[in-house]
């Protein structure tokens, strides 16, 4: 086992990412993803990394480059947040559909306007549809475990992986962190093997026009493959706790055994939840906490598995969906529970927005509130929690 | 049963939808687009080779005579052929209906 | 002189090569003035070659599925960023070379296809960053001077006075009000070691460049004259003939420019540019004032090349 060492979590997860002995980095500097981009130049011009280094012009073209250096064969990372994310929009849904293993880490910050350098999940929740296999960490632990879990994914089904670290909240953050052993590394993700790829020994035609003949075929086909990622991500996460102990799976769940009211969140923000969570629990509450680490393929059964008995969820999205039947995750648990036989009461608040501190108290508010479900139908369909009236 | 269905099954398209056999689109008939097909005159063709140069279809091909024939199945009929024979060796010729 | 071009021997007339990397039962119009300079530059190119393609016309006809024209390996991405994805192939290629994933030793080349919508407009950024980064490859812009997949929308390479649907020949204003973008000039500040202009009607000295810019260390950068009979409102014969003109008349000089020397075809019996205008429907509306004023802007233009030329002329 490797040796824990005190580390910013944006130069531990370049330092994994140099570890997966990646190609071709594609870099755009945006707050607060530059740590990332930064370490890894340095490890490159120090001759620590042997790769090349796109210093792109824009997210467009970091994007575009990744989709170029991908489909000539090559292992590729690119980084991003905010604004950059969504100028590289149309390029996502290229990336996933044309089935190239791409490695993006998001460090999840707000979207303009107005102008916001601050954390929430505005921006990956945007990409909900792009066809991305999508993980959340919640400490740098866990941001560095993802990234040798995405390169190790993303190879195998042949699609791209987004990993999301909270801005700032981790990305800036010093914690104690765990590398892998580089051989266990080497093992754990083999070389890159494409059957098609740009190669002038077999030519292959890739981004053909999809005529309305074959449209609907093609979208089937990459659903079905990100369908079948599922099997690929749980199998990759129990390879991955054989070599480092560490237990990873699609929905984490705390205290849920016997809860009656849980709360949902996805991110850092987690682990102060847990902290509300310990603190009800000694007052003799039945509450318990579920977060999402596989955002999609959407892990539909063992979510409905993981609320178990509960009478009332309440829902916390980082992300406003303006208008629309709940926050972005709201609107996906609910229609998640729909699909199934359980009806618990669903509320849903949007909190954590641009950076603002969601406490151990707020979370405390958060369950109350959710226990007012119970007997009283909540009038609205999503509550901006905390806004100054 | 809807009307349109695919033209092949998904589970047949190659991931990503990619085009495995390069430049199979010689399967692919043009040469019935044309309302003009060219003419060559052997007597004052020089074998200059310029109707293969510019033909933007890929129609003409030497023959064993060192003649450039053109090819029908994809010929559009265009006449840049004709237009720049520098011999004048080559008409173009309405095609019968 | 270059050392990569010191050994370079051009094609003739009667030294082509026989190699073929686009296969016919393509959907181009007849008579297409785009898809002939795409064709002739990927013969020169050879089978070691990787293209790029931007969305437009020569994207859509080479690639319906199930069909592909290409017998190279090829890449469609997006509009705008082909620069940007050669780029990423570039990288690629060099970084598996270095490793030993590649292990064949000849060069490949990596070529971009883009027309005049893609490359001086929504695809200039992309083409910056690529030339300024130094990438390896040779971008080829096939511009027939305006958005005509989509239907003959006017782009900055669309000449002054010329019709198009977005720049009608109106009552009002009659046709495009500004001069074409002048793109090589725009190249030429990036420092790259190879660009030139190019036209099909000259079929030797276009495969010639090609061949010049695949064989240069760094970005190259060819602007290939290429008409369009179906937007042009010409005939389809005519495209040959018109990208002929376009040289003869110095709308379209045809000029070198290696490492920052100018190398220009001088016209030494320039035809008036009304020869040229007349055969296309997208200018016979034009007032004598905007053929005088096209005429004046035209000698202007060259005359700033040839001066170019004689400040930055090659050493030897």
């Amino acid at each position: 086992m490797g040796k824990k060492i005190a580390k910013e979590v944006s130069i531990a997860i370049a330092d994994a990412v140099a570890q997966c002995k990646v190609d071709v980095i594609s870099a755009y500097p945006i707050t607060p993803q530059t740590h990332i981009v930064e370490h890894l130049a340095e490890l490159v011009n120090n001759g620590e990394l042997d790769a090349e280094y796109i210093p792109v012009e824009s997210e467009h073209a970091a994007m575009s480059a990744c989709i170029g250096a991908s489909a000539a064969g090559a292992r590729t990372f690119t980084s991003t947040a905010s604004q950059g994310l969504l100028l590289m929009y149309e390029n996502l849904f290229i990336a996933s559909a044309l089935r190239l293993p791409i490695v993006m880490v998001i460090a999840n910050r707000s979207i303009s306007a107005p102008i916001s350098i601050w954390n929430d999940h505005s921006d990956v929740m945007t990409i909900r549809d792009s066809g991305w296999i999508q993980t959340f960490a919640e400490n740098g632990q866990e941001a560095v475990d993802l990234i040798y879990h995405a390169y190790k994914v993303a190879e195998k089904t042949l699609l791209p992986v987004a990993v999301n670290i909270d801005g700032f909240t981790l990305s800036h953050v010093i914690e104690p962190i765990e590398l892998l052993d580089q051989d266990l590394v080497d093992k754990h993700i083999p070389p890159l093997r494409m059957k098609y790829k740009l190669d002038p020994k077999k030519p292959v035609s890739i981004g053909a026009i999809g005529i309305p003949e074959i449209y609907t075929e093609a979208k089937k086909a990459q659903d079905e493959a990100l369908k079948a990622s599922y099997k690929i991500i749980i199998n990759a996460w129990r390879q991955f706790e054989k070599i480092s102990g560490r237990k990873y799976q699609s929905v984490e769940t705390y205290e849920m055994k016997d809860a009656e009211v849980a709360l949902i969140i996805m991110g850092s923000l987690a682990e102060t939840a847990m902290n509300a969570v310990d603190y009800l629990r000694r007052k003799g509450k039945k509450v318990g906490l579920i977060r999402f680490r596989l955002w999609r393929p959407f892990p539909l059964r063992d979510f409905i598995r993981s609320i178990g008995k509960v009478k009332a969820l309440g829902v916390v999205d980082r992300a406003v969906s303006h208008c629309s039947t709940g926050g972005p995750v709201g609107i996906e648990v609910r229609s998640a529970l729909y699909q199934s036989n359980k009806r618990p009461k669903v509320v849903n608040f949007i909190a954590g927005l641009s950076g603002r501190d969601v406490t151990k108290e707020d979370f405390i508010e958060l369950f109350e509130k959710t226990y007012e479900a119970l007997s009283k139908r909540p009038k609205v369909s999503y509550e901006i929690y905390g806004v100054k009236e | 049963m809807p009307k349109d269905q695919g033209l092949v099954s998904w589970k047949d398209l190659a991931p990503g939808m990619y085009i495995l056999e390069p430049g199979n689109s010689v399967k692919f008939k043009t040469g019935d687009w044309r309302a003009y097909r060219p003419v060559l005159d052997k007597e004052k063709c020089i074998k200059c080779g310029m109707c293969y140069i510019f033909c933007p279809d890929l129609c003409y091909k030497k023959d064993e005579e060192g003649y450039f024939i053109v090819d029908l199945y994809y010929c559009k009929g265009c006449g840049i052929c004709a237009a720049n024979c520098p011999k004048g060796a080559i008409t173009m010729v309405l095609e019968e209906a | 002189m270059r050392p990569e071009l010191k050994k370079f021997k051009g094609f003739t007339l009667k030294k082509l090569p026989e190699y073929e990397g686009f296969a016919p039962g393509h959907r181009a119009c007849q008579g297409c003035g785009t898809v002939l300079p795409l064709r002739l530059a990927l013969k020169a190119l050879g089978p070691n070659t990787i293209a790029v393609s931007a969305t437009g016309c020569m994207e859509i006809i080479s690639s319906p599925f199930p069909y592909t024209s290409w017998k190279i390996p090829w890449i469609h991405v997006a509009f705008e960023n082909a620069a940007s994805v050669a780029s990423g192939i570039e990288a690629a290629i060099k970084i598996l070379r270095k490793k030993g994933k590649i292990r064949s030793k000849q060069k490949i080349n990596i070529v971009v296809f883009a027309g005049d919508g893609a490359t001086f407009d929504i695809g200039l950024q992309f083409l910056s960053g690529a030339l300024e980064r130094g990438h390896d490859f040779i971008y080829i812009c096939l511009d027939n001077e305006a958005y005509m997949n989509t239907g003959v929308q006017r782009s900055a390479a669309t000449p002054y006075g010329a019709h198009t649907t977005t720049s009608p020949a109106g009552t009002l204003i009659k046709g495009q009000t500004t001069w074409k973008k002048n793109l090589m000039g725009i190249v030429v500040a990036h420092n790259i070691p190879y660009a030139a202009t190019a036209s099909p009607a000259y079929p030797t000295d276009l495969m010639n460049k090609v061949k010049k810019a695949a064989l240069v260390n760094g970005p190259a950068f060819i602007h290939v004259f290429s008409p369009c009979p179906t937007g042009w409102g010409c005939k389809g014969e005519d495209s040959i003939l018109l990208a002929k003109l376009a040289v003869e008349t110095k709308v379209f000089p045809l000029y070198e420019v290696i490492d920052g020397k100018y190398i220009v075809k001088r016209i030494t019996k320039p035809k008036p540019v009304e020869e040229y205008l007349k055969l296309q429907r997208r200018f016979r509306h034009l007032t004598a004032e905007q053929i005088e004023y096209i005429q004046k802007r035209v000698d202007e233009e060259y005359e700033k090349l040839i001066k170019l030329a004689e400040c930055f002329a090659p050493e030897d």
